[in-house]
């Protein structure tokens, strides 16, 4: 954790950022990944969305940084955006930086990024079915960034590929390389995408999902070995999943994602204990509780995620959200510091909310709509949907 | 169970309109193999047990591949059962020709895990909810039924009526196929994942739908799911499967809270948990292919208690404690209180009250 205060309040670029050959020199300490004010837009026969809404972090050496969001957040989008794989185009507009260790990735081309990909930040996806190439034996994709980026013979790579599998659990690694991907199950080759991705020791992983393809029991597997190797190496992880439960006891800091916009971040601790934005409070709520008794009534989110051709107007929540009020439909909260709030403290949690959860601001919102049975957007205020 | 449970009796020919107390679905012995090619077989499910009980909700879980879908299917006669037999409300459906099949359906309903493409995407939603009673000769209620069925479910009639299934997002595709199960008023709704496609802020809504639903039109539930939490919260009681075998079959609370069978400790071990700090046993290895599974117990090869005898002799399910059954030659019986409940006096409180700063309950 970096101690100093985020990036609250922070807009436009600062022009703080150094340039891209000062690798490390006047760099503020320890912050490896600055992503400052990233915009995607897609533009599409049906309009532009916008995927991606003027999204900061700062991420530090050896630092795990979850970011949820439901599906349609953004969250995927963001990353790929951090790790470059999408850039400006024709349909595509890009805006903002991401600086990784001094260098600006986002303006780097091709040509530069494939030095830093599987050599600095590697990436592991969702899909282990098809982020691996189905006609090639699993030992030559792991020699091809040892080869390239370590320059290591062939049968050198060959023996550190062994290596890498037998570190990542698969059993029987002499065998696994001769062999092709579908001869593995999905945890196997998920497995295999993880040697592939800590092959050259990057500083930063970012992970996309890692384990919503697998079953709950090789899933645990694969996030102890992630969170394993993760402290082992000093590395910085960029963990995002749309599961809460996954990052609670496996995340430093949390980043919760709506509609394109981070709408609250804090130590995974402090969100968890107290979430100021509502919809980090709902979406706690709503997920089943896996002690207790059974048949508990579950707290609802009603509508659904916003079309983000068209995102509402003012607070991207406020159409779902019990506490809205008139301002929450037309003007859209920036990111606030929690510190200043009853019950916050000086931890970097700050928040994208009119009325945060745990104020009496929020008790007061609450109560106008109970009284009136609609919040100002005209959503039925129910029961289910303000926990008492 | 038909060797062990309490109320089970012994297994005469049922009659027609004297069922089995209480007990709406039976299944027995139920096989369900498919060929796989090259002369080989995946034996999906292997020689299920199990009693449904009228009214209640029974979980039925595993991980990818353990047979829980084709469970779910098989009661459905999709397709039918290599062998054994199901009963529904005293009758073999096995022993009925297609058409007696055909005509008990009304009262077996289904909902898919994808709703989208459960829908006919031609088709308005009134058609596709009024579709069943048009199919058993009752068109003429449709105008009168459907609107009911779609507002119990959540939806406004006057809104969907020129609609098709794409303009709706997966939770009201949901919903819609959720009404099309009940338009008949079925006894019996098997729900194979039913929310595993939808976000979690949407799951819960069709969570608590079903819930209503199961109270308003009386239903029996059979739950196929793979996400725990989700069955924790809606089931009575869960039946665990690995590998085409069921291998616990208890009451929600007391099978999560103290597991008999390994497995179901390993599962509910696995389960990341809200509360943070519960780390549990984490297993190693996968699911053997279920073209070749293990002789005797078919978890032997990830259990860490297995011994010689868990190759040689399967386990028969067997009571341990009143409405607990495992099949297991070594259960966990002596340490009820095992690492997953260590989280749990936290996270009673977590459950019933939402926060520790969550708004006072005083002011509303």
């Amino acid at each position: 954790m970096r101690p100093t205060t985020p990036t609250a309040e922070k807009k436009a670029p600062t022009a703080t950022t150094p340039g891209r050959h000062a690798r490390r020199e006047g760099f503020e300490e320890g912050a490896l990944l600055t992503v400052d004010d990233v915009h995607v837009r897609f533009h599409t026969r049906n309009g532009v969305v916008h995927a991606v809404e003027g999204v900061s972090l700062e991420l530090s050496e050896g630092e795990v940084l979850a970011v949820v969001g439901e599906s349609g957040s953004g969250k995927t989008v963001f990353t790929r955006r951090v790790m470059g794989l999408i850039a400006g185009s024709r349909d595509t507009e890009v805006s903002g930086t991401v600086t990784f260790d001094g260098i600006k990735l986002s303006e780097l081309d091709a040509k530069g990024l494939s030095k830093v990909w599987g050599k600095e930040i590697a990436l592991v996806l969702q899909d282990p079915m098809t982020s691996l190439n189905p006609v090639k034996r699993i030992g030559a994709q792991i020699t091809e960034t040892l080869i390239l980026h370590q320059k290591l013979s062939k049968q050198d790579a060959n023996a550190r590929a062994i290596e890498l599998l037998r570190s990542v659990g698969l059993s029987e690694p002499e065998r696994r390389v001769r062999q092709y991907p579908h001869e593995l199950s999905g945890g196997m080759r998920q497995r295999v995408t993880i040697a592939i991705a800590l092959s050259c020791s990057p500083r930063l992983l970012l992970a996309d999902e890692p384990t919503t393809a697998l079953d709950v029991t090789v899933q645990a597997q694969i996030l102890d070995l992630l969170g394993d190797l993760q402290s082992r190496l000093g590395m910085a992880m960029l963990l995002v999943t749309h599961d809460l439960r996954v990052v609670r006891s496996r995340s430093d800091r949390i980043a919760v994602m709506y509609a394109g916009r981070i709408v609250e971040t804090a130590p995974t601790k402090d969100l968890f204990d107290a979430p100021r934005m509502p919809y980090t409070e709902a979406l706690m709520n709503a997920v089943p509780p896996i002690t207790g008794p059974n048949h508990v009534r579950l707290a609802v989110i009603p509508g659904r995620p916003p079309d983000l051709l068209a995102p509402p107007e003012g607070c991207r929540f406020s159409p779902r959200c019990p506490y809205a009020q008139d301002k929450c439909l037309t003007e859209e909260p920036p990111l606030r510091d929690a510190a200043d709030l009853p019950g916050g403290s000086a931890v970097e949690h700050s928040y994208r909310c009119w009325y945060p959860v745990g104020t009496p601001e929020n008790a007061e919102a609450r109560r106008v709509n109970v009284e009136r049975g609609e919040t100002a957007a005209g959503t039925l205020v129910t029961g289910e949907m303000v926990p008492a | 169970m038909s060797s062990t449970t309490e109320n089970s009796v012994v297994l005469e020919k049922p009659t027609d309109d004297q069922p089995t107390e209480d007990v709406v679905l039976r299944l027995e012995d139920l096989v369900v193999e498919f060929p796989a090619g090259a002369g080989q077989i995946v034996h999906a499910v292997s020689g299920i047990n199990l009693e449904v009980r009228r009214g209640e909700t029974l979980g039925l879980v595993g991980e990818s591949g353990c047979g829980k879908s084709t469970t779910g299917r098989a009661i459905m006669q999709l397709p039918k059962p290599t062998s054994g037999s199901v009963h529904f409300d005293g009758r073999d459906l096995a022993s009925l020709s297609s058409e007696e099949v055909r005509k008990l359906r009304p009262k077996l309903q289904m909902i898919f895990q994808d709703p989208i493409s459960s829908l006919n995407p031609r088709r308005r939603i009134p058609d596709i909810v009024g579709d069943p009673l048009v199919v058993w000769g009752r068109g003429s209620e449709k105008e009168k039924i459907v609107p009911e069925v779609l507002r119990a479910v959540g939806l406004d009639p006057e809104q969907v009526a020129d609609r098709r299934p794409h303009q709706f997002s997966g939770g009201q595709c949901q919903r819609v196929s959720i009404a099309r199960a009940l338009v008949l008023e079925p006894e019996v709704l098997i729900c194979d994942e039913p929310v595993s496609a939808l976000d979690v802020s949407v799951q819960a809504q069709i969570l608590n739908l079903l819930e209503d639903m199961k109270a308003r039109y009386g239903l029996t539930l059979v739950f196929v799911a793979h996400d725990l939490g989700v069955v924790r919260n809606i089931s009575d009681r869960v039946a665990v499967m690995y590998l085409g075998r069921i291998c616990e079959l208890g009451p929600t609370e007391q099978l999560f809270d103290a597991p008999v069978h390994p497995y179901t400790r390993l599962l509910v071990s696995s389960i990341p948990s809200m509360e943070g700090a519960q780390r549990g046993e984490v297993g190693t290895g996968e699911m053997p292919s279920p073209v070749s599974p293990p002789s005797g117990c078919r978890f032997r090869t990830r259990c860490p208690l297995a011994t010689d005898r868990c190759a040689s002799e399967v386990p028969e399910m067997r009571e341990v404690a009143p409405g607990r059954f495992t099949a297991c030659h070594h259960p966990i019986l002596d340490t009820p209180a095992s690492a997953t409940v260590a989280a749990g006096d936290l996270s009673t409180n977590g459950a019933t009250s939402t926060n520790g700063t969550a708004p006072a309950p005083a002011d509303s």
